[in-house]
C-alpha cells in the first residue's frame, strides 16, 4: 500500500485552490463558529502582543520613582502604577479568555469537520461506479481516510491557527514599525526577505524529502507485506537470508530519505532564529548609525504630526524588541511549511475522490411488492413474496409487470478499455427458472456478462431486457435487489455470522437466516463454531476456511430470496462432496428461478439447462450438456480433459 | 522495555551524544544572547551607546548567533541521523527476528499487526526518540539554570514560583492523566473505523449487489460521529494546556511587577529594576521549559504503547529453532509418522490431526484425498517442519525431523503450496529460488518436467519475462506449473504437491506425473488432490477426514473398503471419464 500523496509523487505543482476549498468548506460547515474562532484568535494575539509594548513604560515608571524610594514616593507612585498594572492584568485576562475560547472551539471544529468530511467522502464513495474500485488500488483509496484526513487535522488544528496568529502579529508589528520609522522598517524587511527565501529553500528541500520518505515507507510496507504473505514459501525454500538482504536494501533507502527530511526540518529552526539574531544586530547598528549621524526620522507618526526630528532612542529601542517578536513568529510559521504542503497534497486527493463522477442512475422503473386481485396485480406495502416492476409511462399511466426473471441479452458489445473489445455480439436468453451456465477460459468474458446484467458496467451496444423491460429504465438499486450474487472472492463483514447472513435481507428473522444457512449447507459447520451463529467474524472471516466463507456468502444470497441468482465461481473452494450438498440445497432454493452459473468445474455446470461456451468475447457453442457432448466441439474437449481452463 | 529498544541504537550512539552536546551548547548560547542584548538596550536607554560600543556588542552578538547556528545545525543533523538510524536498526532487528519466527509465533501477532508494528509503531518511536534526545537533556538543564538565575537575580521575587510551579505542574499532570486514556480509546476506535472502510472498499461488489449503500453509509456515519465525540473530548482536555500555561506566565509577570514596584519604590527591599526585569525574563524561561517537559511526557506516554508493541516482537523467541550441530545429511526420502497428534494453538481444544501412524518408503508415490477441512495440508506441513508436532514424532530418512539442521531438512523436502506464490521478478529469478546456482539447462529441464517450458517459450521474453507481484500476469495453471518447476530445481528427496495441479488440465497433469515416475524415481512424491484421477495410480492413497486417516490403500482396494473414497470417485466419474 502506497501512502504517497499522488499529487506530489508526480512532482506536479500543488494547487493552492485546494486550500481555499478546504477553508470554504470549513466556513460552510460552521458558519458561526469558524468566524468567531478566527476573531478570537486575532483578538487574543493582538491583546497578548500589546503588553510587551508598554511593559517598557511600566518599568521606566518604576525606575523613575525607584530613584528615590520611600513610603511617600510609593503613595504618589501607586496612583500611576496601579492603573497600569490593572490595565496589564486585564489585557492578560482577556487574552487568556479568548485563548481558552478559541482552543476549545478549534477542538470542536477540527473533529466535527473531519467527521463531516469523512462521512461525506464515504457517502460519496458509495455512489461511485464499480469501475472506480477496479481502477484504483484499495490501499490508495484507504489512505485517503487515514493519511490524507490526518494531514487535514494538522492543517486545521495547528497550521491555520498558527498562520492566523503569526500573521496578525506580523501585520500589527509591521504597522507599528511603519508608524515609528521607515528607515528602520526597511532594515527589518531586508531580514524578513532573507528569512522567507531561506524558508522556501530549506522548507522546500525538507518537503521534498518528506514526500520521498512517505514513498519509501510505502515501499517498505509493501515489501514486508509481500514477505509476510509469502512466509511459507520463504521457509519452504529456506530463503530467509535473501529476504533479509533484500529488506536491508529497502530499509536503507527509507533511512536515507528519513534522515535527510528531518535534517532539513531540524536545521530550519536554528537558521531562522539566528537570522533573527543577526537582524537584531543589524537593527542596533543601523539605529546607532542613524542616531549618531542625526538622520531625520520619517514615519507615519512623523508625517501626521509633521514633526521631522532626528531619530531618537525611544524609536530605536522598541524596534529592537519588535524584531525579536517578529522573528519568533516567523519561526513559528516556518515550522508549518511541511504540514501545509502535506495537507495540500492530502486535500487534493480527497477532492479527487469527492469530485469523481458518481454512477448515473436514470432508472424510473421500481420494484414493489404486489398481490394478485382478480387476476390483476395490485401494489401492496407488505411482503407478499410476489414482486412486480412498477413502470410509469409517458402518458401518465402505470403498469405493473410481474417479476419472473426473464433475462434476454441481444447482440451485446462491451469493452472495459476502448479498443479492447471484451464482448462481441453476445446474445443470451434465459427463461424464468432456467439454469444458464458460462464456461470458458479466463478473460473469455464470463464475469463480464454478469457485470452487465446487474449494471456494474453499462453495455456499449445491444440490449438487455429483464422481464421485457430495458434494464437501463430500471432503478439500479431495485435491479440489484432482484439479483442475488455470490462471487468467488467472498467478502464478509465484521460482525456475527448471523449479521453476515442477514446482510442479504436486513429484516430477516433469526429463523429465516438459519433456514437459509441450512439450505446453503452452512448450518452444519456454523453450529460447530465456538459460539454458533453468534461467533464474531473479523478481518473478512480470517478464522474460517475459504470454503466456509463461500458457504456463508451463499446463505447470505439465499436469505435475500432473489428471483435471479448469479453464481460466479461460488463453489470453487468447496470440495466436491460438500458441493454436492450445497448443490442440492441450491437446486431447492432456485426452483422456478433463473440462475446464471460461472464455474471452472464442469461438474458444477453439467446439469444446467443451457451451457454457453465463451471464447474471446464470443459465444462459440451453446446447448445442454448432452447436446454439446454430441457436438464434439470445445466443450467436449474440455470435458475429456484435452483442454486447459483458466 | 526501554532497555530492550535502546539496544538498537548501536552505531548511532555518537550521534546521540553529539546531539545532546550541541543542543546543550546551543541552549547555553541562547541564555547568553538575551543577557548581551539587554546590556545593549540599557546602554541605548542610558544614552551611552556609541557607535563603537554598538559595533563591538554587535560583533559579539553576530559571533554568538553564528555559533548558535552552527550548534543548532549540527544538532539538527546528528539528531536526524540518530533517530533515522535508530528506526532503521529497529526495523532491521524486527525483520530479522520475524524471519526466524515459526508460524505459531506469527499467528500470535497476526501478520497485519506485524506490518503495523514495523511501520507505524516504529515511526512513532522514531519521532519521540528525536524529541527526547533534543529536549530531554536540554529542558531540565535550562529549567535548573533558569530557576537558579531567577533566585540569584530576582531574590525574594522568586517566591512567585512557589505558587506558579506547583499549580502548573499539577495542572499539566492532570491534563496528561485525563487525556491519555481518552486518546488511547480514540486510537483504538480509529483503527476499527479504518478497518471498516477497508472492508467496505474491498466488498464494494457485495455492497452494491445487495443495494446496501445507504445502510453502509449510516453505519459509517454512526461510527465516525462516535469517534468525533471521543476525539473532541480528548482534544478539548489537551487544549487546556496553553491557557493554563498563560495563566501561570501572566500571573508571574503581574505578581513580579506589582510586588516588585511596591518593594522598589516603597524602599522595602534592596531589589533594583534590573533584578526585576531579569526575574521577568527568567520566569518566562522557567515556564517554557516546564511546558517542554510536559510535552515530552505526553510524547513518551503516547509512544509508550508503540514501544511496547515493538519490544514484544523483539522479545519473542522463535519456538521452532534449528538444533545445534543438527544432522546435515538426509539419508533417503522415507517418512514415518509415529503416533502424531497436532494442534495449531497450545490453548486449542481440538487436535487438528490426531492418531497418525504412517510409514512411507523412499521413492513411493503417495496420494492424499479428503474433503475441505480434513487437515490434509496440516499433515504434510509437519514433514519440512513448518510446524512441530504436539505429540509423537515425524521421521525423515529414519531420523526425527527435530534432529536435522533446519536448512538441510527443508533443502531436501520440496513443497509446492496450495496457495501458490510467485514474487515480483523474472521467471528465471523466481525459479532460482529453488536453486540459486541453477544453470539455464537445469532450469529448462525442470520446466520441461513440470510442463512449463512449453508456455514459457511462447512468451516474448521467454525466461526473462517479468512476473508481477503475486504472479498476476500468468494464468492459474501456468503459475502452478512454474511453482512445481521451482520446487523440482531443489532436487529434493521428498516432493510434496499440495493441491498444486488443480488448475492444470487432466492431460497435462498426467504428463507431469508420468515425468515424475520416469525422471525422479528415487524421490518420494506426496500428492494432495481433489480429483481422483490425480492420485489413482499412486502406490498408496491416504483418505482423510476430520484430521484422521480413515483408510490407506491402493485405488482398487479403496473402492471396495472406503466409503468416502467411493463416494468421491462416483461423483467425479458419473457419466464416464471426465475432467473435474
Amino acid at each position: 500500500m502506497s501512502k504517497l500523496p499522488r499529487g506530489m509523487s508526480t512532482g506536479k505543482k500543488i494547487n493552492p485552490k485546494s486550500l481555499a476549498r478546504v477553508i470554504k468548506m470549513l466556513f460552510k460547515a460552521y458558519p458561526v463558529l469558524v468566524p468567531v474562532t478566527c476573531a478570537c484568535i486575532i483578538i487574543s494575539s493582538v491583546v497578548s502582543a500589546i503588553p510587551s509594548l508598554f511593559l517598557e513604560k511600566v518599568i521606566s515608571v518604576i525606575e523613575k520613582f525607584g530613584k528615590n524610594p520611600g513610603v511617600d514616593t510609593w503613595n504618589t507612585a501607586k496612583e500611576q502604577i496601579i492603573p497600569l498594572i490593572i490595565l496589564l492584568a486585564s489585557l492578560y485576562v482577556m487574552s487568556i479568555i479568548f485563548m481558552t475560547l478559541y482552543s476549545q472551539f478549534l477542538a470542536v471544529i477540527t473533529q466535527g469537520f473531519l467527521s463531516k468530511l469523512r462521512t461525506k467522502m464515504f457517502a460519496k464513495m458509495q455512489t461511485l461506479p464499480i469501475k472506480y474500485f477496479d481502477q484504483n488500488k484499495h490501499g490508495d483509496i484507504m489512505s485517503r481516510y487515514t493519511n490524507d484526513i490526518d494531514t487535514l487535522r494538522q492543517l486545521i488544528s495547528q497550521a491555520i491557527p498558527s498562520m492566523l496568529q503569526a500573521g496578525t502579529i506580523v501585520i500589527s508589528v509591521m504597522c507599528i514599525m511603519l508608524t515609528l520609522s521607515f528607515w528602520m522598517t526597511i532594515v527589518v524587511l531586508c531580514g524578513v526577505v532573507a528569512m522567507v527565501l531561506v524558508s522556501k529553500k530549506i522548507g522546500g528541500g525538507s518537503a521534498k524529502y518528506f514526500i520521498r520518505q512517505q514513498k519509501s515507507v510505502g515501499k517498505t510496507e509493501g515489501y514486508i507485506q509481500e514477505m509476510m504473505n509469502g512466509q511459507k514459501v520463504v521457509k519452504v525454500f529456506s530463503h530467509e537470508p535473501q529476504t533479509k538482504a533484500e529488506f536491508d536494501k529497502v530499509n536503507d533507502e527509507l533511512y536515507n530519505d528519513g534522515f535527510k527530511a528531518h535534517a532539513y526540518a531540524n536545521c530550519l529552526g536554528p537558521i531562522i532564529m539566528n537570522i533573527g539574531n543577526i537582524l537584531y544586530v543589524l537593527c542596533a547598528v543601523a539605529g546607532g548609525v542613524l542616531f549618531v549621524t542625526e538622520t531625520t526620522n520619517i514615519g507615519f507618526r512623523a508625517i501626521f504630526t509633521a514633526t521631522f526630528v532626528p531619530i531618537t532612542v525611544s524609536v530605536i529601542v522598541p524596534f529592537l524588541s519588535m524584531t525579536k517578536q517578529f522573528t519568533g513568529n516567523l519561526n513559528q510559521l516556518s515550522q508549518q511549511i511541511n504540514a501545509i504542503a502535506m495537507a495540500l497534497a492530502g486535500a487534493e486527493r480527497i477532492f479527487e475522490l469527492m469530485d469523481s463522477e458518481p454512477e448515473d442512475d436514470n432508472g424510473y422503473v421500481t420494484l414493489v411488492n404486489a398481490r394478485e386481485e382478480n387476476g390483476e396485480l395490485v401494489e401492496t406495502s407488505e411482503r407478499t413474496g410476489i414482486w412486480a416492476w412498477k413502470h410509469p409511462h409517458n402518458d401518465g399511466t402505470l403498469t405493473l409487470t410481474r417479476l419472473t426473471g426473464d433475462v434476454v441479452m441481444t447482440e451485446v458489445d462491451f469493452s472495459y478499455v476502448e479498443g479492447k473489445q471484451v464482448l462481441n455480439g453476445v446474445s443470451v436468453y434465459a427463461k424464468p427458472g432456467q439454469k444458464v451456465a458460462f464456461v470458458g477460459a479466463t478473460g473469455a468474458g464470463k464475469t463480464t456478462i454478469t457485470n452487465l446484467i446487474n449494471r456494474f458496467y453499462d453495455i456499449e451496444d445491444g440490449k438487455i431486457r429483464y422481464d421485457g423491460i430495458n434494464i437501463n429504465k430500471i432503478k439500479k438499486s431495485d435491479l440489484r435487489r432482484s439479483l442475488g450474487i455470490v462471487l468467488q472472492e467472498t467478502n464478509l463483514f465484521t460482525g456475527s455470522v448471523m449479521d453476515n447472513i442477514r446482510y442479504g435481507r436486513l429484516d430477516a428473522t433469526d429463523e429465516e437466516c438459519i433456514s437459509a444457512a441450512k439450505l446453503a449447507g452452512a448450518d452444519d459447520f456454523i453450529t460447530r463454531l465456538p459460539d454458533g451463529y453468534d461467533t464474531m467474524l473479523s478481518n473478512n472471516g480470517a478464522n474460517l476456511s475459504q470454503g466456509q466463507r463461500q458457504l456463508i456468502s451463499i446463505a447470505r444470497a439465499a436469505v435475500a430470496d432473489p428471483p435471479v441468482m448469479i453464481l460466479d465461481e461460488a463453489t470453487s473452494s468447496i470440495d466436491t462432496r460438500t458441493e454436492a450438498i450445497v448443490q442440492r440445497g441450491m437446486d431447492k432454493l432456485m426452483e422456478g428461478r433463473t440462475v446464471f452459473v460461472i464455474a471452472h468445474r464442469l461438474s458444477t455446470v453439467m446439469n444446467s439447462d443451457v451451457i454457453m461456451v465463451l471464447d474471446k468475447g464470443r459465444i462459440i457453442e451453446r446447448g445442454s450438456h448432452k447436446e454439446l457432448i454430441a457436438e464434439k466441439g470445445t466443450y467436449y474437449q474440455l470435458y475429456t480433459g484435452a483442454f486447459e481452463l483458466e | 522495555m526501554i532497555k530492550r529498544l535502546a539496544k538498537s541504537v548501536r552505531e548511532y550512539k555518537p550521534a546521540v551524544f553529539f546531539t545532546m552536546l550541541f543542543i546543550f551548547l546551543e541552549a547555553v548560547i541562547e541564555c547568553i544572547i538575551p543577557y548581551v542584548t539587554a546590556g545593549l538596550i540599557d546602554k541605548f536607554n542610558a544614552g551611552t551607546a556609541t557607535l563603537s560600543i554598538i559595533l563591538k556588542t554587535g560583533g559579539i552578538l553576530v559571533g554568538l548567533a553564528l555559533s548558535s547556528l552552527a550548534c543548532g545545525g549540527i544538532a539538527g543533523y546528528t539528531s536526524a541521523k540518530a533517530s533515522a538510524g535508530f528506526s532503521r536498526n529497529l526495523r532491521h532487528d524486527m525483520f530479522y527476528n520475524i524471519s526466524d519466527f515459526s508460524f505459531s509465533n506469527i499467528d500470535k501477532f497476526s501478520s497485519s499487526s506485524l506490518v503495523t508494528r514495523m511501520t507505524t509503531d516504529v515511526s512513532n518511536v522514531q519521532m519521540s526518540f528525536m524529541m527526547i534526545i533534543r529536549i530531554a537533556l536540554r529542558a531540565p538543564l535550562m529549567l535548573i539554570f533558569s530557576i537558579i538565575m531567577a533566585f540569584f537575580m530576582g531574590g525574594k521575587l522568586a517566591i512567585s514560583f512557589a505558587v506558579v510551579i506547583p499549580v502548573l505542574a499539577f495542572g499539566l499532570i492532570m491534563i496528561a492523566k485525563k487525556a491519555m486514556p481518552a486518546f488511547r480509546r480514540v486510537f483504538k476506535k480509529y483503527d476499527k473505523l479504518n478497518e471498516s472502510v477497508e472492508e467496505n472498499v474491498r466488498a464494494m461488489r457485495v455492497v452494491k449487489g445487495f443495494s446496501r449503500e445507504t445502510y453502509e453509509t449510516e453505519k459509517f456515519t454512526k461510527a465516525s460521529e462516535d469517534i468525533m465525540g471521543d476525539f473532541t473530548k480528548a482534544e478539548r482536555i489537551v487544549a487546556l494546556n496553553s491557557p493554563l500555561m498563560q495563566i501561570c506566565l501572566y500571573f508571574n509577570m503581574v505578581f513580579v511587577l506589582a510586588v516588585g514596584s511596591y518593594l522598589i519604590i516603597g524602599g522595602k527591599s534592596s531589589i533594583n529594576v534590573g533584578e526585576m526585569s531579569a526575574m521577568l525574563t527568567y520566569g518566562f524561561q522557567v515556564l517554557i521549559q516546564l511546558m517542554m517537559i510536559s510535552m515530552i511526557y505526553v510524547m513518551i506516554t503516547m509512544s509508550a504503547e508503540s514501544a511496547k508493541r515493538i519490544s514484544e516482537v523483539l522479545d519473542e523467541k522463535s519456538n521452532l529453532i534449528s538444533p545445534e550441530n543438527g544432522i546435515k545429511e538426509i539419508k533417503d526420502g522415507s517418512i514415518e509418522f509415529d503416533n502424531v497428534n497436532f494442534k495449531y494453538s497450545k490453548h486449542g481444544k481440538k487436535f487438528a490431526i490426531s492418531d497418525i501412524n504412517l510409514k512411507i518408503e523412499s521413492g513411493m508415490t503417495v496420494g492424499v484425498i479428503g474433503g475441505t477441512g480434513s487437515s490434509k495440508s496440516t499433515l504434510v506441513q509437519l514433514i519440512p517442519r513448518l510446524y512441530d508436532t504436539t505429540e509423537g514424532s515425524v521421521k525423515v530418512g529414519g531420523v526425527d525431523v527435530r534432529e536435522y539442521d533446519l536448512d538441510s531438512l527443508r533443502g531436501a523436502v520440496a513443497m509446492v503450496l496450495q496457495k501458490n506464490l510467485l514474487f515480483a521478478g523474472t521467471i528465471n529469478d523466481n525459479l532460482r529460488w529453488g536453486n540459486e546456482n541453477a544453470t539455464e539447462e537445469e532450469i529448462k529441464e525442470a520446466c520441461k518436467l513440470a510442463c512449463a517450458d512449453e508456455f514459457v517459450e511462447t512468451f516474448p521474453d521467454k525466461y526473462e519475462t517479468f512476473v508481477e507481484q503475486g504472479g498476476t500476469n500468468v494464468s492459474g495453471g501456468q503459475k502452478q506449473r512454474l511453482c512445481i518447476a521451482r520446487a523440482l530445481l531443489k532436487k529434493p528427496k521428498i516432493l510434496i504437491l499440495d493441491d498444486s495441479t488443480s488448475a492444470v488440465d487432466t492431460k497435462t497433469d498426467a504428463v507431469i506425473r508420468a515425468g515424475f515416475a520416469n525422471y525422479i524415481p528415487e524421490t518420494t512424491k506426496i500428492i494432495i488432490a481433489q480429483r481422483i484421477s490425480s492420485v489413482q495410480d499412486a502406490d498408496m492413497i491416504i483418505v482423510m477426514e476430520n484430521g484422521k486417516i480413515m483408510n490407506v490403500g491402493k485405488h482398487d482396494e479403496l473402492l471396495k473398503t472406503s466409503e468416502i473414497y467411493r463416494e468421491v470417485y462416483e461423483q467425479q466419474t458419473n457419466g464416464g471419464d471426465r475432467n473435474e
